[in-house]
């Protein structure tokens, strides 16, 4: 992956930056020395490296618009940091880069439950967010795999997802304002605790820009009541197409499930070997949760499992229990891990129209053999959001660049059959070349005017999202 | 102007010489621009309509009430409830779906299922320089580049000209019920309709009129909006004994505005913090408010020269006037954000050629 070569002259004048920003921040605050700035030479998406210039963690608003006015002024550029969970490369620093960490600012600031919010700083991470306000009955809603550890500074970056958005929606519909720093230090306050505040969504397009219109340093978040239960339904069948048109059969009868969840053979095999959840050996298996009252998920269970029949399942399993609802969700919940325990594996996250899943798991299953290596599908079937692993043996000559074009391909077909290149983990650096395969040259211009406005030095996170050769001319500025 | 293609659209735009004004139906416009007057209406049809994936494409001249009755043949809807501003701004004319997204037209559902905004997936557009623009797509979840299709939701024509709209749907519920609570003064009503939104019972309209009573909306299956309506009612207890009434058929009436219609005066738009609105309410010397949203909204009707705006001060939110002088309809921002806004203008709009004057500008 190709990354701009270093600023020799940062690089050089790495003693005076660091002394300049010791002068900013408490003795703790700054890190340089090499085998500390190791710690934050990647994110999640591990197999790309490179340890930055220095490390800063400000503890408040006023410290994070000091040091990013310093770097403004050396024209430094900054990498934005949550919990460094990115699975694309989002906060995968450069050698001339100052790495800005939010995690010590991880405080609730305020709570409301008349008004059904909470302000939180943006270091503190998604489920405790939860955490916070769950002994009232409350939750925030976006739930992405990592939330145990990902920043809400992350989540508002990469406008994240998660298993439920299928009811709950993602990052933005759950978000009302945030405190923006921006390059130059100037600090704003964006939207607050009231809806659709007039003037042009500025939110809706920090949301989503990857680190690269600013620092939000505090967001005001919804909070939703707790629903009174949910449930899950397991369904296996014989072939991939047949669950995808059982997908599109449940959408269509009227019941918004909180979760479709579909996982293919390779992945309930390994899943099964790794977690012992008891699922069913069958080509495909979606799990199916809907919320409400014993009385109300019986009703909606009644309608999927009438549906469900009609493709003649070769399972189909209520929870009965807790413990059992448990174990329905425990083999999703370690396919990540399963996966990681037999191969090194690549995660790709395009989204494809639901009507398009049978054809897109066929075409998977060719590529994969094509080009010999095994995919396994798991992903959010209600929504499209698709989640290949494709297996690979990091060790293995030749293997990572396999890996890396039937990826590719994988998202080409994603963007051919009317989908996008990534539905909530972001471009990053990962999928930042394929931009071009999505967009036209003038969608992408009008997508860099933006960045313009907000950062008109190009120093926020300059090497993400965009192919280099499409930003050489600015960043170079 | 009418251009029947979005090619046609983008060759006007280059070759303009002076303003324009990007005009749907003209149902919902407020504030004032001048110029050669550009009709959208050209731009009309569904492209893609996939209910087995929730989902719509259409072109943004394509008229409302066409994609509701489409919707509605296969049971479903746009999400978020899209309010008939013309008996209350004194309009005629066919409201379309460029015109609703350009001012992110949403009603009391918007407390369940989010704004406008919240359901569209996908724009094309037409900037200021005439380049063709598309963000978005038609998928329900899509982060890849940055998310114009939230920018240009409520942008009222000032970044481009939408030809192109791309919305997830819901379906249509089987039933639906109205709690009515009698007697409230505005700070009960919002206490009550917060305690409402704050239950798991899935509130999907919370409103308060004056006199009339206070309002929350329930749908969905039918034995489930017959449990949570009772539940609810419980819940709500200390507030009076509910009335349920059946049906859902008075929410138009709440979201279209009514009580205003046959009245004269200003009419005022706030969104504000649902607690402060009866607060706010108080000190406005309206002749008459509606509170929807769960109070988060406030429409009022005021004297002509009232200036709400200078009569509360600073307040957490926002307010426009959307009836009455149209000079001052929206609400001025704060510096540094102003300064974003204008930056975006020009960016989009180099020429100032669209809807100048609307948006402060």
């Amino acid at each position: 992956m190709e990354m701009p070569k270093p600023n020799a002259m940062i690089v050089s004048a790495k003693s005076r930056i660091v002394a300049r920003l010791r002068k900013l921040l408490p003795a703790d605050a700054v890190i340089e020395d090499e085998a500390e700035t190791r710690a934050y030479e990647c994110d999640a998406l591990t197999a790309y490296r490179c340890p930055p210039l220095a490390v800063v963690l400000p503890r408040t608003t006023a410290e994070v618009s000091a040091v990013l006015r310093l770097c403004h002024e050396e024209n430094v550029p900054v990498v934005p940091r949550g919990s460094g969970t990115s699975l694309a490369g989002g906060a995968l620093p450069t050698a001339d880069c100052v790495v800005l960490g939010v995690s010590r600012m991880n405080g609730v600031i305020e709570t409301d439950y008349d008004n059904r919010y909470i302000r939180v700083q943006s270091g503190r991470t998604n489920l405790s967010v939860t955490g916070a306000v769950e002994s009232d009955g409350f939750f925030y809603a976006p739930d992405p795999s990592s939330q145990l550890a990902c920043a809400i500074a992350g989540n508002i970056a990469m406008n994240s997802g998660g298993a439920h958005c299928l009811k709950y929606g993602v990052t933005i519909n759950n978000l009302l304002g945030v405190t923006l720093v921006q390059m130059d230090g100037t600090v704003l306050e964006i939207g607050g605790p009231f809806m659709d505040p007039g003037g042009l969504d500025l939110l809706g397009v920090i949301c989503g820009s990857e680190g690269q219109l600013g620092v939000v340093t505090e967001a005001t978040l919804r909070i939703l009541p707790k629903p009174e239960g949910a449930r899950p339904v397991l369904i296996g069948f014989d072939s991939n197409e047949v669950a995808g048109a059982c997908v599109s059969d449940i959408i269509k009868a009227g019941v918004l499930p909180v979760a479709i969840e579909f996982m293919d053979r390779p992945c309930i095999e390994a899943t099964e070997a790794f977690a012992k959840a008891g699922y069913p050996m069958c080509e495909a298996l979606l799990i199916v949760e809907v919320e409400g009252s014993p009385a109300e998920i019986d009703e909606q269970l009644g309608v999927i499992k009438q549906i469900a029949r009609r493709h003649n399942p070769v399972e189909l399993r209520e929870a009965e229990d807790e413990d059992q609802a448990k174990r329905i969700w425990l083999g999703r919940k370690s396919a990540f891990g399963a996966m990681g325990q037999i191969n090194d594996y690549m995660c790709l996250d395009g989204t494809i129209p639901v009507s398009s899943l049978p054809y897109v798991l066929r075409r998977i299953a060719e590529m994969s053999k094509d080009i010999g290596l095994d995919v396994a599908n798991v992903f959010h079937a209600g929504d499209g959001n698709m989640h290949p692993l494709i297996l690979f043996d990091a060790n293995k000559p030749g293997d990572l660049e396999r890996c890396e074009t039937l990826g590719a391909d994988i998202l080409k077909l994603c963007v051919e059959v009317g989908g996008c290149l990534t539905g909530e983990h972001g471009v990053g650096i990962e999928k930042r070349d394929l931009m071009n395969v999505q967009f036209a040259p003038d969608d992408l211009e009008a997508q860099l005017r933006v960045k313009d406005v907000f950062d008109p030095k190009w120093l926020l996170n300059p090497a993400k999202v965009f192919p280099l050769a499409s930003t050489a001319s600015r960043r170079a500025v | 102007m009418r251009p029947a293609t979005e090619a046609e659209l983008a060759q006007i735009i280059r070759d303009a010489t002076g303003p324009l004004v990007v005009r749907g139906g003209g149902t919902r416009t407020i504030g004032q621009c001048d110029g050669t007057v550009l009709h959208t209406g050209g731009l009309s049809g569904v492209e893609l309509y996939e209910p087995g994936a929730l989902t719509l494409v259409a072109r943004a001249g394509t008229p409302l009430a066409e994609v509701e009755a489409l919707l509605a043949k296969e049971n479903q809807r746009l999400p978020f409830e899209v309010p008939d501003m013309r008996g209350l701004l004194g309009r005629r004319g066919e409201s379309t779906l460029g015109g609703v997204v350009a001012a992110n037209a949403s009603g009391p559902r918007r407390v369940q299922v989010g704004a406008c905004r919240d359901s569209m997936i996908g724009v094309r557009f037409v900037d200021g320089r005439g380049s063709v623009i598309k963000n978005g797509g038609r998928v329900m979840k899509n982060v890849t580049g940055y998310d114009l299709v939230k920018l240009l939701a409520g942008s009222w024509g000032t970044l481009g000209v939408i030809t192109e709209v791309s919305f997830k749907l819901l379906p249509l519920p089987e039933a639906g019920a109205t709690l009515i609570l009698s007697g409230l003064s505005d700070a009960q009503a919002v206490a009550a309709m917060s305690a409402a939104l704050g239950s798991p019972f899935e509130v999907s309209g919370a409103a308060h009129w004056p006199g009339q009573g206070t309002f929350l909306r329930i749908e969905g299956f039918s034995a489930s909006v017959a449990y949570r309506a009772d539940r609810l009612r419980a819940h709500l207890a200390a507030y009076g004994v509910a009335e349920v009434e059946p049906g859902t058929a008075r929410w138009a009436a709440i979201r279209d505005v009514a009580p205003f219609h046959a009245r004269t005066g200003d009419v005022w738009r706030l969104s504000v913090k649902p607690s402060d609105a009866p607060g706010l309410a108080a000190r406005m010397g309206a002749e008459a408010v509606l509170y929807d949203w769960g109070g988060g909204l406030i429409w009022a009707l005021v004297a002509p020269g009232n200036d709400l705006r200078a009569r509360l001060g600073a307040f957490a939110g926002h307010a426009s006037r959307v009836r009455g002088d149209a000079k001052g309809a929206f609400q001025p921002e704060p510096a540094g954000v102003a300064a974003l806004t204008a930056g975006l203008r020009a960016q989009f709009d180099p020429r100032r050629i669209l809807n100048t004057g609307l948006m402060g500008a």
